[in-house]
């Protein structure tokens, strides 16, 4: 059971990892990112059971916790680029891009 | 090895998993001029190397791998992104062979190198033999911490671990000076010719 959940799991973050690789606009990339992390917490909890150590669930726990602050991390720094003049983000080109591939999809 | 027989099959398929999702979080990185996205696929390729030592029962390092790696080092990356271009210029092709031919010998020494390397889990290896034995067998009576790396990176390594702290935090004071403490609004950045593309 814990080696399909491991499999599913994988599968995800094969997923996940095409859409870090080809995700054309920031957006996609910081998710893929941010979901990549998430399945490398539910991979490090199953794999605690998968090798007979359940105390691995702490470790995950942590490895949320980091994930959450570097994602914000990230953020915050998009949210300082946008010079001062200017409108938010929209000027930026592979971001105007995201939006309106967003909308399309 | 009969102890470990009943989990080779869904551990052994995790391993092959993780390491190929490594490899092609590499190539990708290597084939990307976009910055930003070759910072992302280095986190991603810190969080599964993560992974892969937590699957290989090195705990500390994963740890260590997952908030250094996947935290720290994608801001301080994206920190310096931020004050330069957001795509990397291409490689002039004329030194592309040089550093091919460069990269497979180093590699191939390597690997030459692993041919003297004893065989994994050998009971004669000396990091089994000699001084780790006597890690194993004394650290319930010397410091009485569970997990025996803790105590050798904390007690028995204390003076080299009070070292790396040190190089780390020097580290830390450069890399502060080298980005700037408000350059992130104030400084210049460069603007790439075709970033609206």
């Amino acid at each position: 059971m814990f080696a399909t959940a491991t499999a599913a799991i994988i599968a995800a973050m094969v997923l996940a990892l095409i859409r870090a690789i080809a995700g054309p606009s920031l957006y996609d990339r910081i998710l893929a990112g941010n979901s990549f992390g998430t399945k490398t917490v539910l991979l490090i909890g199953v794999m605690g059971f998968l090798m007979g150590r359940p105390d691995f669930l702490d470790i995950a726990l942590l490895y949320a916790l980091i994930n959450f602050a570097a994602t914000l991390a990230i953020l915050r720094f998009f949210s300082y680029r946008t010079p001062k003049g200017k409108p938010a983000e929209p000027t930026d080109g592979p971001l105007t891009g995201s939006m309106n591939d967003g909308g399309a999809a | 090895m009969n102890g470990f027989q009943t989990h080779l099959g869904p551990l052994v398929f995790l391993d092959l998993s993780l390491l190929t999702m490594l490899v092609l979080v590499a190539f990708a990185m290597l084939r990307s001029r976009h910055l930003f996205a070759v910072v992302m696929l280095s986190g991603i390729y810190s969080l599964l190397s993560a992974a892969f030592f937590v699957s290989l029962d090195a705990v500390d390092v994963a740890f260590t791998e997952a908030a250094v790696g996947a935290g720290i080092s994608t801001v301080l990356m994206l920190g310096g992104m931020l004050l330069t271009a957001r795509r990397e210029k291409p490689v002039t092709p004329g030194r592309a062979p040089v550093a091919l031919a460069v990269v497979f010998a180093t590699g191939a020494a390597l690997i030459y190198a692993t041919i003297d390397m004893p065989a994994f889990g050998d009971p004669n290896a000396p990091a089994n033999s000699s001084v780790g034995q006597r890690y194993v067998e004394e650290t319930p009576n010397d410091i009485a911490v569970p997990n025996i790396v803790t105590a050798v990176l904390a007690s028995y390594r204390g003076f080299d671990t009070l070292g790396e702290v040190m190089v780390i935090f020097t580290a830390g004071v450069a890399v502060i000076l080298l980005l700037g403490v408000g350059s992130v609004r104030g400084g210049t950045r460069i603007v790439d010719k075709d970033e609206d593309e």
